[in-house]
């Protein structure tokens, strides 16, 4: 599978576009240096240490922690389910909505439940799901995926979502944005106060305490774990972290590296159904435990660290191919450099074997992750699995080995090359397809060193 | 007796830009070092790296070893040759112990050349000037792994006449990232012109970096824009007298 | 084998560990409790606070700064102790644990807490579910007022886990931490407030000696 050459073509033709990904990741990048300045927040790189050893001893004992977080829910009242695929996740849920008569669901955002298409399997059984984040809620609209893991429709434009809004829900053409969230609340609030279930996702599992963490600025998660009577969070496995007392150290990180904020306008902890003289609250709770590939990541201990990612998106600001291509381009739900590093060992890297050399590795991506995953050494473990299964360059590398190892053969090669830069073939025309090459020097260093030392 | 520095030139300097190698020879024997240019010198092996191709890297990574063990100090006009050497030669011979023992023992005394000017106390001997506006491009390897932001900048500071202008974008990345600039040609072009109207509204006449492969990339994307700015290393700035 | 087994099987084959084998100890957590003034805490939260802050030397005044705040506006209050003996209940217009929690809580102008705590380094508003504070209270109107006395008045999050371990226990399902009103970006980046929770937030601090916690 070769690259999306000519969807990258329009999206980087798009002027429009270009200015909407790059001034916004622009903006989300300044917000965060911002928020992680040493004069501001000394402690940054000190808690990003403590952060990655929490993840990784957290994953070294997943199974204890799984335990831990499935007694204290329960303890709490609340269900845990365990799903190995996502179809399961999915039946449970439909199952549920099913026994309880729930025809409409109402959900925030959770990129989980984007990776197992819980929308689309709810919907073949005549379940009305609402997405209630408003960026998402517009999407849906629009019948299109997210662009960026926390803007999610960072590329439309308020004339977009007045056409949106206008063709979908019968509302008079308005291009004022406040007004647009107005009709959004006002539509969405009707939807949480009938929906029978709430989905969530979830920021973080707490092992200790059974605790569902969530974070937003809309609110609309808080009326989806509250409003409905009965609350499903679907986590990845990888979400957990041992303690209620980690969370400051993750709280701390994720907002400052998302969006330059050091607490969102909501932090939800939640476990378990409304207890004894609650007035509100789900009477229902579930936590569903996702696999879907994350115990194979699991096994192979060079590649674990991509599972201490906490979706910050701060890699997909920094990243400056990112920053030119937008989310669509990429195969899979996860975009931006973490994309690349964990959408190959989901899908298996036969799949899209282009992904991971799509990369200059400049290494901003682990310049800014919260948790230390080294993008970079990642991207190159990969490549050398897939050339290793698919060595289509082997034999201009043996034979440039061959040359590099025998300095006069290299000398007499790259004379020779240089004298053949003038023309436009192979990779001299990719190059110019781009860009002037300059013209070749008629004599090299060590032409000029020989002479020197006459 | 004069201090020995064996250079690496790395074999885009030695093919592209050799005025960058004489430039750091002049300011090196300017600085009162003999400076020795090892004949057997290739690649540091970055490209069959990058890749994947790990055998092809190691053999041309013994070949570099071989070349310079029993140098006293190496320096090297380039942060990303510089950190393939002394970051990643570790990962390729991971198992190597005999290899990752001659890698220990080499690495401390590989450096990249801003990196190495900044250690010696006599650069006023230099005496460079350059009577221009200028701007600066953070190469990305020199920049995040050899962590060169402040040396290069100092250096140009103690040139005089030379008027440093920081461009907004000075930290992103220009785009070459190797075999990435033509396998994924029209993503390293778009890069590459972010990077220019950056430069642009520096209104500096001069771009300086640490790496020729991200010059070469610049000066691409410049000259196909048909923009009359100039690109330089850093050491032939330093080399420079007016 | 259900999934259960199947996926600890799995995470244990993963892992390279046996069942039961015991786990190596988490490090230890790092809880940054710095101590202030309350004076200090009261600079750091009105500065930090993205809302309006009245501080009250006593209950009465309480009672006159949220019927100033109300503004001739309906308002549902939660049952909270607090809140009674600020008198709240009987300001004119505020209806305190109504009948039809939700329905009064879709309609009114305001909602009227007390709080968990407050916490000053980030100006937030922590509620914890019980009895006498339904969730919905803080969420469903378009304004909030948090009327809170001093001594709830922490210094951040890491104190407050420091005493309270346990966010959700028995004692309760949900616990929210509150900074600021409602927000999003997500349409050009513009900033909206209220989207689905309140707009504006308002907190009342009280002097004077309270109830424990």
């Amino acid at each position: 599978m070769s690259a999306p050459d000519s969807a990258i073509r329009q999206t980087l033709a798009n002027a429009n576009l270009q200015l909407a990904i790059y001034s916004n990741t622009g903006r989300l990048k300044n917000h965060r240096s911002k928020a992680v300045a040493p004069d501001r927040f000394p402690e940054y790189q000190d808690l990003r240490t403590r952060a990655a050893a929490i993840k990784r001893h957290t994953l070294a004992f997943l199974d204890v922690y799984l335990l831990q977080l499935e007694h204290a829910v329960n303890d709490n009242g609340g269900k845990v389910i365990w799903a190995s695929t996502g179809e399961e996740a999915a039946d449970f849920i439909i199952q549920l909505a099913k026994d309880r008569e729930a025809n409409l669901i109402v959900k925030s955002k959770s990129m989980t439940t984007e990776e197992i298409h819980l929308n689309d399997r709810l919907a073949q059984h005549e379940l009305e799901t609402v997405e209630t984040d408003l960026g998402e809620y517009i999407l849906q609209l629009a019948g299109q995926r997210p662009f960026h893991i926390l803007a999610p429709a960072i590329h439309m434009t308020r004339h977009d979502v007045a056409k949106v809004f206008n063709e979908k829900l019968g509302i008079e053409h308005d291009t004022v944005i406040e007004n647009q969230a107005m009709t959004a609340r006002r539509v969405l609030r009707e939807k949480f106060l009938n929906a029978g279930i709430g989905i969530t996702g979830a920021n973080f599992l707490l092992a200790d305490s059974g605790g569902v963490v969530i974070v937003e600025n809309e609110g609309n998660a808080r009326l989806t774990l509250s409003a409905p009577k009965i609350h499903v969070t679907v986590a990845g496995l990888e979400k957990l972290i041992p303690r209620a007392r980690d969370l400051p150290v993750f709280l701390d990180l994720l907002g400052r590296s998302a969006t330059g904020q050091p607490l969102t306008s909501y932090t939800s902890i939640v476990s378990g159904p409304r207890r004894n003289g609650e007035l509100d609250g789900p009477e229902e709770f579930y936590v569903i435990l996702l696999d879907a590939g994350r115990t194979k990541l699991l096994a192979d201990p060079e590649m674990r660290e991509s599972l201490q990612c906490i979706r910050c998106g701060a890699c997909l600001n920094a990243c400056p191919v990112y920053r030119k291509i937008g989310g669509h381009n990429y195969p899979w739900v996860y975009s931006g450099p973490i994309g690349k590093v964990i959408t190959p060992q989901f899908q298996g890297v036969e799949k899209d074997p282009w992904l991971p050399f799509a990369s200059s590795l400049c290494g901003a991506c682990a310049e800014v992750c919260p948790v230390k995953i080294d993008i970079p050494s990642l991207l190159l473990k990969l490549r050398k699995e897939i050339v290793q299964a698919n060595p289509e360059d082997r034999r201009y590398f043996r034979i440039w080995a061959w040359l590099m190892q025998r300095p006069g053969m290299y000398a007499l090669a790259a004379k020779i090359g240089r004298a053949l830069m003038g023309f436009n073939i192979g990779p001299l025309a990719a190059w110019r397809s781009e860009r002037d090459l300059p013209a070749a020097p008629p004599k090299s260093f060590r032409d000029l060193w020989k002479q020197r030392k006459k | 007796m004069p201090r020995r520095a064996a250079i690496f030139v790395t074999c885009i300097v030695d093919q592209l830009f050799p005025n960058a190698g004489m430039a750091m020879v002049d300011v090196l024997e300017r600085l009162g070092f003999e400076v020795e240019f090892r004949d057997a010198q290739t690649c540091c092996a970055q490209p069959a790296f990058n890749s994947g191709y790990q055998k092809e890297a190691r053999a041309v990574a013994r070949h570099f070893i071989d070349t310079f063990a029993d140098a006293e100090t190496i320096v090297v006009p380039s942060g990303s040759c510089t950190a393939m050497i002394t970051h990643h030669y570790t990962d390729l011979f991971a198992r190597d112990g005999q290899a990752l023992e001659r890698i220990r023992a080499l690495t401390p005394k590989v450096f990249e050349f801003s990196q190495f000017l900044l250690g010696l106390p006599n650069l006023d001997a230099l005496a460079a000037r350059f009577p221009h506006k200028v701007t600066y491009h953070d190469s990305c390897h020199a920049l995040r792994e050899l962590g060169l932001k402040d040396a290069p900048r100092r250096l140009l500071g103690q040139v005089k006449d030379l008027e440093l202008i920081e461009m907004e974008a000075a930290e992103e990345c220009c785009g070459f990232g190797g075999t990435f600039s033509v396998k994924f040609a029209q993503i390293s072009g778009a890069m590459a012109r972010t990077k220019v109207d950056s430069i642009l509204e520096t209104g500096a006449t001069h771009v300086v970096s640490l790496d020729s492969s991200c010059l070469m990339q610049l000066r691409g994307s410049l000259s196909r824009g048909g923009h009359k700015i100039e690109t330089l290393h850093l050491a032939e700035v330093l080399a420079s007298r007016g | 084998m259900d999934s259960r087994e199947a996926i600890l099987e799995r995470v244990r084959n993963a892992l390279g560990r046996k069942l039961g084998q015991k786990p190596l100890p988490p490090p230890e957590p790092l809880l940054r409790v710095r101590y202030e003034t309350a004076d200090a805490k009261l600079t750091l939260f009105r500065a930090q606070l993205n809302g309006t802050l009245t501080v009250v030397p006593d209950a009465a005044a309480a009672g006159n700064a949220v019927e100033k705040l109300l503004d001739g506006q309906s308002a549902v209050a939660s049952d909270h102790p607090f809140l009674q003996a600020c008198g709240i209940p009987n300001i004119p217009g505020v209806t305190a644990n109504p009948e039809d929690l939700r329905n009064t809580c879709a309609t009114a102008g305001v909602g009227i807490t007390s709080a968990y705590c407050l916490l000053a380094e980030t100006g937030t508003i922590v509620l914890r579910a019980c009895p006498q504070e339904p969730r919905l209270l803080s969420l469903l109107p378009p304004v909030h007022i948090a009327v809170v006395p001093l001594d709830r008045l922490l210094t951040n999050l890491d104190e407050m886990l420091s005493m309270t371990p346990r966010p959700v226990d028995s004692d309760s399902s949900a616990m929210v931490l509150i900074t600021g009103p409602s927000r999003t970006g997500d349409i050009e980046q513009i900033l909206v407030r209220g989207v689905h929770g309140p707009g504006a937030v308002h907190v009342v601090i009280v002097l004077g000696k309270t109830p424990p916690l």
